[in-house]
C-alpha cells in the first residue's frame, strides 16, 4: 500500500517547500490573525452592547450571535464573496484593496471579513463571560468613586475579565488558523489551496495532503507553545506575584519569554 | 442647627413585591458621625446604598450638599439623572464597602490614585504624594506598593477609607465597614475611623460594634422593617432605649 506513495514528494514538500508555498503560508497567517484581531474587537463590542441599558443594541447583539453561530461559515464566506455587493447596493468587496504597502485581492478582503464577523460571534460569549466573572462589587466601586461606565470597564473591569479571556482566545487563535483553509473556496491562495492545485495537477493526494497537513501542525504547534507561556504567566500572576498585571502580559507576549522556564 | 450635609426625606425603595423602605427621613449635620443600627433585612444597608444611589428610589428624595441625588426635577416630577451627573455626584460620596472591593490588579497607592487622577483628573504626581500622606493616616505607608492580595482585611479596608478619602468627599458612608474582618483586626479599622469622625468628617456608618459607636457616634439611628424606629445618642440607646424591638435588639448584640 505504501509503495503507492511517492516519499520523496512528500520529503520536497516537507524540508524543501518553495516560495510559493511560503507566500501561501504568509496568507494563512495574516488571514489568521486580521480575522481574529477583528473577531476581538467585535466580540468586545458585542459583548459591551449586550450589557446595554437600551434594548435594541441588547437585540443586535443577540441577533449577531443568532445568525453567526447558527450559519455554517462556508455559507457566510460565499455569501459575503458572491452576495454582499450585491444585497448591500455598494462595493463592500473590492476587487483589490490597495494598503500602500501591499495590496489585498478582493477575495482576500472578503474571507477575512467573514472570518472575523463569525469570530465576533463566538468572542462575544467569551468576553462576556470574562466580564461576568468579575465581582460586581468592582462595578460598585469604581461608581462610587465617580467613575463612568466607560471608564470603569476600560480601567477597572476589562483589565481583569482579560485573565480569564485570555486562554479561550488562544483556543480560538488555533481554532482560526486551520479555519482560513475554508477560503480557498472563494479562491484565496492560502496553503490549503496550494496543497490543492497541486493535487488536482498530480493525483497526488496523500503526498500533498500530508504535507499540508504537517505544515498546519507546525502552526498550530508553535503558537501551542506561545499560549502555554501565555498561560503559566497568567497562572503564576494568580498566585499574586508583585508585578502589575500590564508588566506580566507584556513580558508573556515578549517573544523570547516564550521560550524561557521562569 | 448646623449646616446639612445630607437629609433623606420619605424615602421608598422595593425589589419587586418586597418593600424595603418605607419611608424613611434622616439628616445628618456637617461633621456628624451617624451609626445606622438594626438587624439584617431592616434596609439599612439598602438605605445607605441609596445616598450615593447604587440603589434608585422609587419615592423621596435624598440631597446632599443641596443635590437631589439621582434624579432631577422636571414638571414637579422626578427623573432619572444622567449617568455623567450621577457620576459627578458621586465624587462627593466616598463608600466604604463590607468586602473592601479594592481592585485587585492595583497596589494600594494605585487604587488610592485611580479615581483623583483619572475622574478629578489631578496630575498623577501630586494625587501619588496626597495617597502617601492619606496611606500614612491609616497606618499604612510601607504597603504603598503592595497589592491587596497580599494584604490582610483590615489593611485591606484600610486602603479602601484612603482610596474614599482621597476624593476629599463631604460624606463617607460605611456599609458594614468590620462585618467581614477576623476579630483580632476590627480594632485598627475601627481606631482609624474613630480618628476620621473626630477629626470632622462627615459620616453614616451601617455598623453592629457598638463600641464603636459609644465612643465615636453623635446619633444612632436604629431601623426595623424598613423605616426607622428610634433614634438618639449613644447613651440613650445604652442606657434608656424606648422600643421593644431596639432592647431585644440591643440585648443580643451587646
Amino acid at each position: 500500500m505504501l509503495a503507492a506513495v511517492d516519499w520523496h514528494v512528500v520529503w520536497q514538500r516537507l524540508l524543501h517547500p518553495d516560495h510559493v508555498f511560503f507566500r501561501a503560508m504568509y496568507t494563512t497567517v495574516y488571514i489568521a490573525v486580521i480575522a481574529q484581531v477583528m473577531g476581538v474587537l467585535l466580540g468586545l463590542v458585542a459583548a459591551l452592547m449586550r450589557s446595554s441599558r437600551l434594548w435594541p443594541l441588547r437585540f443586535l447583539s443577540g441577533l449577531y450571535v443568532l445568525i453567526f453561530r447558527g450559519t455554517p461559515l462556508l455559507v457566510q464566506i460565499f455569501f459575503v464573496y458572491y452576495g454582499a455587493n450585491l444585497l448591500l447596493g455598494f462595493t463592500l468587496i473590492p476587487n483589490s484593496l490597495d494598503l500602500g504597502l501591499f495590496s489585498l485581492d478582493g477575495a482576500v478582503v472578503a474571507g477575512i471579513l467573514a472570518l472575523g464577523v463569525n469570530e465576533g460571534a463566538y468572542m462575544r460569549e467569551i468576553i462576556r463571560a470574562g466580564i461576568d466573572s468579575i465581582d460586581t462589587g468592582q462595578m460598585e466601586a469604581a461608581k462610587s468613586l465617580g467613575m463612568r461606565y466607560g471608564l470603569a470597564m476600560r480601567r477597572v473591569i476589562l483589565p481583569q475579565a482579560a485573565r480569564v479571556i485570555v486562554p479561550p482566545l488562544g483556543n480560538e487563535f488555533n481554532n482560526m488558523l486551520k479555519t482560513t483553509s475554508l477560503v480557498f473556496t472563494i479562491g484565496v491562495y492560502e496553503m490549503f489551496a496550494d496543497a490543492e492545485i497541486h493535487y488536482s495537477q498530480t493525483f497526488q493526494p496523500v503526498e500533498f495532503f500530508l504535507a499540508v497537513a504537517f505544515w498546519y501542525l507546525v502552526l498550530t504547534g508553535l503558537w501551542g507553545i506561545v499560549q502555554a507561556a501565555i498561560e503559566r504567566r497568567l497562572a503564576a500572576s494568580e498566585r499574586g506575584d508583585q508585578e502589575s498585571f500590564r508588566e506580566r502580559l507584556a513580558q508573556a507576549w515578549a517573544p523570547a519569554g516564550a521560550f524561557v522556564r521562569r | 442647627m448646623s449646616e446639612l450635609v445630607m437629609q433623606a426625606e420619605d424615602v421608598h425603595k422595593r425589589f419587586g413585591r418586597l418593600e424595603v423602605l418605607k419611608g424613611v427621613s434622616l439628616s445628618v449635620a456637617k461633621g456628624e458621625t451617624v451609626c445606622i443600627i438594626g438587624a439584617s433585612g431592616s434596609g439599612k444597608t439598602t438605605f445607605i446604598r441609596c445616598i450615593n444611589h447604587l440603589e434608585k428610589i422609587d419615592a423621596g428624595r435624598i440631597t446632599v450638599n443641596g443635590q437631589l441625588i439621582g434624579y432631577r426635577e422636571q414638571n414637579g416630577k422626578l427623573r432619572e439623572d444622567s449617568e455623567k451627573s450621577i457620576a459627578r455626584q458621586r465624587t462627593q460620596i466616598g463608600m466604604v464597602f463590607q468586602r473592601f472591593n479594592l481592585f485587585p490588579h492595583k497596589t494600594a497607592i494605585e487604587n488610592v490614585i485611580e479615581a483623583p487622577v483619572h475622574v478629578l483628573g489631578v496630575p498623577e504626581q501630586e494625587a501619588r504624594a496626597t495617597a502617601l500622606n492619606l496611606l500614612r493616616r491609616v497606618g499604612l505607608e510601607d504597603k504603598c506598593d503592595v497589592y491587596p492580595g497580599k494584604l490582610s482585611g483590615g489593611q485591606q479596608q484600610r486602603v479602601a477609607i484612603a482610596r474614599a478619602l482621597a476624593m476629599n468627599p463631604a460624606l463617607i458612608l460605611f456599609d458594614e465597614p468590620t462585618s467581614a474582618l477576623d476579630p483580632e483586626v476590627t480594632g485598627e479599622v475601627l481606631s482609624v475611623m474613630e480618628e476620621l469622625a473626630h477629626g470632622g468628617m462627615t459620616m453614616i456608618v451601617v455598623t453592629h460594634e457598638m463600641g464603636f459607636a459609644k465612643v465615636a457616634a453623635d446619633r444612632v439611628v436604629m431601623m426595623d422593617g424598613g423605616v426607622i424606629i428610634e433614634e438618639g445618642t449613644p447613651e440613650h440607646f445604652f442606657e434608656s432605649p424606648e422600643h421593644e424591638r431596639t432592647k431585644q435588639f440591643l440585648s443580643k448584640i451587646l
